[in-house]
């Protein structure tokens, strides 16, 4: 399928639905409170199996999670972003529809704080339980082990 | 097999591998839940050698930051060096010489090569036999020496820059390369002879770590982990980069989804890189080994995702650019992470001297997964 006819495909599904112009794949634009049903849409009706890649950014003002989604059977692809508010970033979790959302979201959690809701195991995944603060954040400062250059 | 998978109950035994542990071929720490001797839950715990990567990307200019991912996966420090370059590229829109192109194929495959053959041995030595780990590194000595001659380096190259390689093949290269051909030509039939047909082996190996194809989709593995349970998956064949629209080769797939497919498919792929490599090696063009770039690369607004295959799996580069000198964000997506989540998927029911193999199987490097 072509980034055209997929585009056409999604607006029919969610009719509510923006897009990122000048993109290499079609790229979502989402409320962070839908992404569940989304998620669902995809997976169910549009094909999406494989989710490749999932990324938090943190904009200073704001963070934002982006998913990429690969079809295994159709092989078109798609990217889904979320705003989530950055003093309480919380967004429906994933790992029940594609599994190895589990990891990537504790990956998230760790590095950005951004809380899964229904996440069946959500502890901080490479730092030590007791770390303070998100280090991938655009504020964060450790004054024991970083270098800036 | 077990229905309440993952809840523990009075008698179970929780054991720690790790985080040094032979098996766990670096700091990988496992908690692993047993009743009696099988396995009812494994859990991984990651972060021994997390340098926060991305991080210390966003600090180093486009130039910089690939030489810092030669040290995630280190058995395929080309290849990643290759995805960066190839991202760097594409915010750029710089086409490279076909010279360049062709350079950088042969070094991956090589690369492949080495880190299959690595792999062999240290696959071999977990299942207790000691013998093979000698022979794989006798063969990859040879590719680790040609790599030093045209790359000044054999584990770290930080060969490939934006723009094609950073200087020209040794004049020795295609001798040296076209002995290596001939060499591993009759030792990888050896290898089959010495454990693929070995009835203890194979004992150990099939009906072992079953993951379905559904599964393996579903835990996003890639690779030749991915490749064993039916699922196409090589960038190489899905999405070309470089020449491979331009070669003969079969994208490895097997059907069983146990321990000794997934060594199936690799050993396949040792042939087919060996092929690829044979192809490349007479044909290398003449002209140009890098384009020309400025000094100082600056990428537009926006963001850049490229993806290789890796001996691991699929390797993603995404770049977040605001139009300066350094990236705003860098997201590595990385095999072995993704791979590993299945790990618990695989081992549950298993024997826990079964776990050995199956982690084996996952050719797991952990500098990769933990970034």
């Amino acid at each position: 399928m072509t980034n055209d006819e997929l585009k056409i495909k999604i607006s029919e599904s969610f009719p509510s639905s923006t897009f990122e112009e000048g993109t290499e794949w079609i790229t979502m634009l989402i409320d962070s409170t839908t992404w569940k049903d989304v998620a669902l849409e995809l997976s169910n009706s549009l094909l999406f199996d494989f989710l490749f890649c999932v990324t938090c950014v943190d904009w200073k003002t704001h963070l934002t999670m982006v998913y990429h989604l690969r079809s295994t059977t159709q092989k078109h692809i798609v990217v889904v972003k979320a705003k989530l508010d950055r003093e309480n970033p919380r967004i429906a979790t994933v790992s029940d529809i594609w599994r190895t959302a589990e990891f990537h979201e504790r990956e998230a959690y760790d590095l950005f704080g951004v809380q899964f809701i229904g996440h069946p195991d959500l502890r901080r995944l490479f730092l030590t339980d007791d770390y303070e603060g998100f280090p991938l954040r655009k504020d964060f400062e450790d004054p024991v082990n970083m270098i800036k250059l | 097999m077990f229905e309440e998978v993952g809840t523990t109950t009075e008698g179970d035994l929780m054991i720690n591998v790790g985080p040094q542990h032979p098996s766990t071929h670096g700091v990988l720490h496992l908690v692993i839940t047993l009743r009696g001797e099988t396995i009812i839950k494994v859990e991984p715990h990651l972060g021994y050698i997390h340098r926060s990567i991305e991080k210390m990307c966003e600090s180093l200019s486009y130039r910089q930051f690939i030489y810092v991912t030669s040290r995630m996966d280190y058995l395929s420090s080309h290849i990643n060096n290759h995805g960066c370059a190839l991202c760097v590229e594409k915010g750029l829109q710089i086409e490279i010489p076909e010279r360049a192109k062709v350079i950088r194929v042969l070094m991956d495959e090589l690369t492949r090569l080495a880190s299959h053959q690595l792999w062999w041995g240290a696959m071999a030595m977990d299942v207790g036999a000691l013998t093979p780990f000698f022979h794989a590194f006798r063969e990859r000595e040879t590719i680790n020496e040609i790599m030093e001659e045209t790359c000044g380096a054999r584990l770290t190259m930080n060969y490939m820059v934006p723009g094609g390689v950073m200087y020209d093949l040794h004049p020795n290269f295609q001798k040296r390369v076209k002995d290596f051909i001939t060499l591993f030509k009759s030792k990888i039939d050896e290898y089959d002879e010495m454990v693929t047909g070995n009835v203890i082996f194979q004992n150990r190996m099939k009906d072992v770590g079953f993951i379905s194809k559904e599964d393996a989709i579903s835990y996003g593995c890639t690779g030749p982990t991915a490749r064993a349970s039916d699922v196409s998956c090589d960038i190489r064949k899905l999405f070309p980069y470089e020449v491979y629209d331009k070669l003969d080769f079969h994208e490895i797939t097997a059907t069983d989804g146990d321990c000794f497919a997934r060594y199936m498919v690799r050993v396949q792929e040792m042939r087919q890189s060996l092929s690829i490599v044979e192809q490349l090696i007479d044909i290398i063009p003449e002209g140009d080994f890098q384009a020309k770039t400025k000094a100082v690369l600056k990428l537009p607004k926006g963001e850049f995702y490229s993806r290789v295959e890796t001996a691991r799996g699929e390797f993603g580069v995404y770049i977040i650019s605001e139009g300066g000198t350094t990236p705003y964000r860098i997201k590595f997506r990385s095999p072995g992470f993704s791979n590993l989540s299945a790990l618990d998927h695989m081992a549950r029911g298993h024997k826990i001297g079964d776990l050995v193999a199956i982690m084996g199987t996952l050719d797991l490097v952990i500098p990769d997964i933990d970034r």
